[in-house]
């Protein structure tokens, strides 16, 4: 390990989206030193393509809104699977943390008297979500990018982590390797915070790019981490659907929180004939009623029923297109032109408020969202599990190992309400930074075992090997398979004996990604690092299709055909999975502790 | 559906040559597209960057038939597919490998201009009060995607390699959204005159021409700028009052 490029830092933080980002800047501010390390290029982690916006109860557009109103709408949201504090602190402190965003620098949109602007979002009682258009998480990342540069931080781009070493229990340090020239760099640490986002790619249509291959759950899982809730896994009702080559891009929910509507091919605004009993009392029985709500126009109007949860309104777009009345590419309509018959300026009014949405249907599939409805249908979008972690500080079973924003698990439950995901990555991105800070702080130093090292590089380079067999299509054609696999088995709707033949098709595909070959050099070589982030996926895969056999019922972003209800005795249980003493993966359900008066108090007082 | 042909650029720091490969193109598909379906079917290891694959993270820049441009929001049926489409990297900067730049000058450049600084809170709660309409020009200069296609462009860089001396206009409008924020408070008309060479722009406009966000480089932001620079430098009734009523003026 001689020719190794060691690096060291105090707090090591992988990952540089919202929550990376501002991990890295509370972890400076608490005096450690800090390493930020990226698989792309600063700025451009997922983070960036967020649309919507960022919720938090700031109460500008309605004073009736409140930290507990947000708390309650959250556990909702999560079917009360949630990590009751993380939603607590979440709402809390999410206000704080939009504020500080604009005193580095953030310009989000201002109402009348001059304050931080919020729309309206699925979930939300009120209108609750601080935006800039629709390019909410430029905005984010930009502010968190900018500011950050200038506070001491390591930066190390185009680097990505493939194995975590660990010192007996805890984490030490992580192996590297540089995208472009290929080169290990060996990171020693005190502490470690995951900020790596999602497991997308794993599904064929999917709003998610590259880099959400699981590897941070992955990094966890393989150093004795546990991971929850897997199975819930967001399909957002509206990606694009035409043409095939932009299937699955995100189509904002702010065009619904605009007043955008959902119709089959008949015409009809399905929605309003199936609205969940919990949601009945807040929910709008006719479109007038609709319209004065999202026009703000009537306080006491409820909202229309296109603003449900995302796992119902996602559910009642493939139960259209499944009974026939879908539009001609298999979704359904979403239209945002009509509001032209309620307002003036109509046009220049959409091209404000959703000016990226308005260029990507342009662009790339010829259509004028001022006046034609758009093609929609669902597509995959976030994970709700991921690493488990402890409330208050994030720190995971493991310790020293901290985890942050998408990667993690807890604050969303069974299905996350949009914009809960922007002002998770900086509330418990802060909250990350500083416990690892803290961490490091109390803890010396710990030793790195270079056997660790070296078996981590050996498998690092296990692709290239020239003795391996070349086959078509190589670690590319395996992620087909496996996108295939899991879009079919072990999708929006699934079933027990279909999700187990995925477990043992996973199995198979495991075994070929093990022996892939990568052609080409170690030099920026997009075929070599598909095949390590494959390993990665593959894992994911696995804990996704493992939690949704033991959950033999449908909750939130979780439908199983063969159960289609919700069970009393799965509505307070987290599933847990972690690497057992024989390698193998193992599932397990754990009761959530119960929640404390003064929280179930706020939750009956909205009920 | 036929068969087109690509010229895609292959090589390192040290050499390249254009590589032809053919590809089956269908409906609505953008020259990203091809480059996933060519790195799948025949050259695993093509170099190329990209995220999002919806012109939201500026990573897919690229020239295609010459023109700087997102691989990802760049149909095929805008090309005459009878013809070989030619995909090459940005000419101005170093090529690391492939289509893939290496755009580290721009980082560093970005980490030489100075700050946001704001003006003491309005609120209690550490908020500010603006009015849509005086930031309404800022949010234009922050669409910026950083794709740097108009760094690409511009002939200082790119014919007359004044990387040294030039921040280039994609810095030009990273500085106009600093300067004209509402709350900033900050001086950097010393720099844009002196490190960052606002001088050297001579206002062809062919950064405007490139910008996928569409922001008007040009006239929103490198004019106002060198206005600035012009007012505080060769204007000397301003000069004497900039030295009478210290170094921010900010003139809305
Ligand atoms: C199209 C779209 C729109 C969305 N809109 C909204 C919205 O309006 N509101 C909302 O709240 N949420 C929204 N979301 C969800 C939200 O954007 C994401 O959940 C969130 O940005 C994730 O942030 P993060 O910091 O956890 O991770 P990311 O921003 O994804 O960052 C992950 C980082 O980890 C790095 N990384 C990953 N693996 C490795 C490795 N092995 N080694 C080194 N580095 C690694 C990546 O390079 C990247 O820097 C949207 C998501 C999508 C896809
Ligand atoms: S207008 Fe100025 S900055 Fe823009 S391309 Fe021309 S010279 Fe370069
Ligand atoms: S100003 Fe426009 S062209 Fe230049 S980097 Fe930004 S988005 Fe790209
Ligand atoms: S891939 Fe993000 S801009 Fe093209």
């Amino acid at each position: 390990m001689a020719e190794i490029e060691t690096i060291e830092h105090d707090v090591l933080i992988i990952g540089a989206g919202g929550a990376g980002l501002r991990a890295a800047i509370e972890a400076s501010a608490q005096g450690v030193s800090v390493g930020l390390v990226c698989k792309s290029l600063l700025g451009k982690a997922h983070t960036v393509m967020a649309e919507g916006g960022m919720a938090a109860a700031l109460a500008n557009v309605d004073e009736r809104d409140s930290w507990k109103t947000h708390f309650a709408d959250t556990m909702r949201g999560g079917y009360y699977l949630n990590n009751w504090r993380m939603a607590q602190l979440h709402a809390q402190q999410a206000p704080d943390r939009v504020r500080e965003l604009e005193a580095w620098g953030a310009v989000f949109d201002r109402t009348a008297a001059g304050k931080i602007m919020q729309r309206n979002f699925g979930g939300h009682a009120h209108p609750r979500l601080a935006h800039v258009g629709d390019r909410t998480g430029l905005e984010m990342i930009r502010t968190l990018q900018d500011h950050g540069i200038h506070q001491g931080i390591d930066v190390h781009m185009e680097c990505t982590m493939s194995s975590l070493l660990k010192d007996g229990d805890r984490v030490c340090g992580a192996l590297a390797y540089t995208r472009e020239l290929g080169k290990f760099k060996l990171f020693k640490a005190k502490a470690i915070v995951l900020a790596t986002g999602g497991i997308g790619r794993a599904y064929k249509i999917t709003s998610n790019s590259w880099e959400y291959t699981g590897d941070g759950q992955t990094l966890a899982y393989r150093s004795g981490a546990d991971l929850i809730d897997m199975e819930f896994v967001q399909f957002h009702p509206t990606g694009m659907v035409w043409p095939p080559s932009v299937r699955g891009i995100l189509v904002t929910e702010g065009v619904r929180g605009e007043g955008g509507v959902l119709k089959n091919k008949n015409d009809e605004r399905f929605m309003f004939g199936d609205i969940p009993e919990n949601y009945q009392s807040s929910t709008a029985d006719n479109p007038e009623e609709g319209w004065r709500y999202v026009t703000k126009t009537d306080r006491q109007a409820r909202r229309p029923p296109e603003l449900l949860t995302r796992d119902h309104v996602a559910r009642c777009i493939l139960r259209e297109v499944r009974e026939g009345r879908g539009s001609p590419h298999g979704g359904a309509f979403l239209d945002i032109a009509w509001i032209k018959e309620k307002i003036p300026n109509a046009e220049a009014h959409i091209k404000k408020k959703l000016p990226s949405m308005y260029h990507q249907f342009k662009e790339l599939a010829g259509i004028d969202i001022t006046k034609e409805p758009m093609e929609v249908g669902p597509t995959t979008h976030y994970v709700m599990g991921g690493i488990r972690v402890d409330g208050e500080t994030q720190m995971s079973t493991v310790p020293g190992l901290y985890a942050a924003g998408e990667c993690a698990a807890g604050l969303h439950g069974a299905n996350r309400l949009g914009g809960n995901s922007l002002s998770d990555l900086v509330v418990f991105g802060k909250l990350a930074g500083e416990h690892a800070a803290k961490f490091a702080k109390e803890n010396g130093e710990a030793s790195i075992d270079p056997d660790q090292v070296s078996t981590a590089q050996a498998a690092a380079l296990g692709p290239l090997d020239s003795g391996r067999a070349q086959v078509d299509g190589g670690a590319y054609q395996i992620q087909y398979e496996l996108q295939e696999l899991m879009q079919d088995k072990v999708g929006i709707v699934r079933k027990e004996e279909e999700i187990l033949s995925a477990i043992d098709e996973i199995e198979v595909l495991k075994g070929r990604a093990q022996t892939v070959r990568a052609p080409g050099n170690r030099q920026y070589n997009p075929g070599w690092h598909t095949a390590l982030d494959l390993q990665n996926l593959l894992v994911v895969s696995e804990a996704v299709a493992r939690a949704a056999v033991i959950r033999k019922e449908s909750r939130g972003a979780h439908t199983r055909d063969d159960f289609p209800e919700k069970e009393d005795a799965f509505g307070n249980v987290n599933t847990v999975l972690r690497q057992g003493a024989d390698g193998q993966m193992e599932a397990i359900q754990e009761t959530i502790p119960e929640l404390p008066d003064e929280l179930q108090e706020i939750i009956d007082e909205r009920r | 559906m036929a068969n087109t042909t690509f010229k895609v650029w292959r090589g390192d720091k040290d050499s390249g040559e254009f590589q032809e490969f053919q590809t089956e193109v269908s409906d609505g598909m953008v020259v990203l597209d091809a480059v996933h379906q060519i790195q799948a079917e025949s050259a695993n290891d093509l170099a190329v960057r990209w995220n999002c694959k919806a012109g939201k993270c500026g990573s897919c820049s690229a020239e295609i038939n010459g023109m700087p441009k997102l691989m990802c929001m760049t149909r095929l049926s805008d090309f005459d597919l009878e013809e070989p489409v030619t995909i090459e990297p940005m000419r101005a900067f170093p090529p690391v490998k492939d289509l893939v730049a290496d755009v580290s000058y721009n980082y560093r450049v970005k980490q030489n201009i100075k700050p946001f600084k704001p003006r003491q809170p309005d609120n209690e709660d550490g908020s500010w009060n603006m009015a849509q309409k005086d930031v309404e020009r800022v949010q234009e200069f922050r669409k910026c995607i950083e794709c740097f296609l108009c760094q690409d462009v511009c002939h200082v860089l790119r014919d007359h390699h004044k990387h040294d001396e030039f921040i280039g206009p994609r810095y030009f409008v990273y500085n106009a959204a600093l300067e004209m924020h509402p709350l900033d408070q900050e001086d950097r008309v010393p720099d844009l005159k002196k490190s960052n060479g606002i001088g050297y722009c001579n206002i062809t406009k062919c950064c405007t021409k490139v910008c996928p966000e569409n922001i008007t480089i040009t006239d929103n932001a490198i004019i106002p700028l060198k206005e600035r620079v012009v007012d505080r430098y060769y204007d000397p009734i301003k000069m004497v009052l900039h030295k009478i009523m210290g170094p921010k003026k900010k003139s809305d």
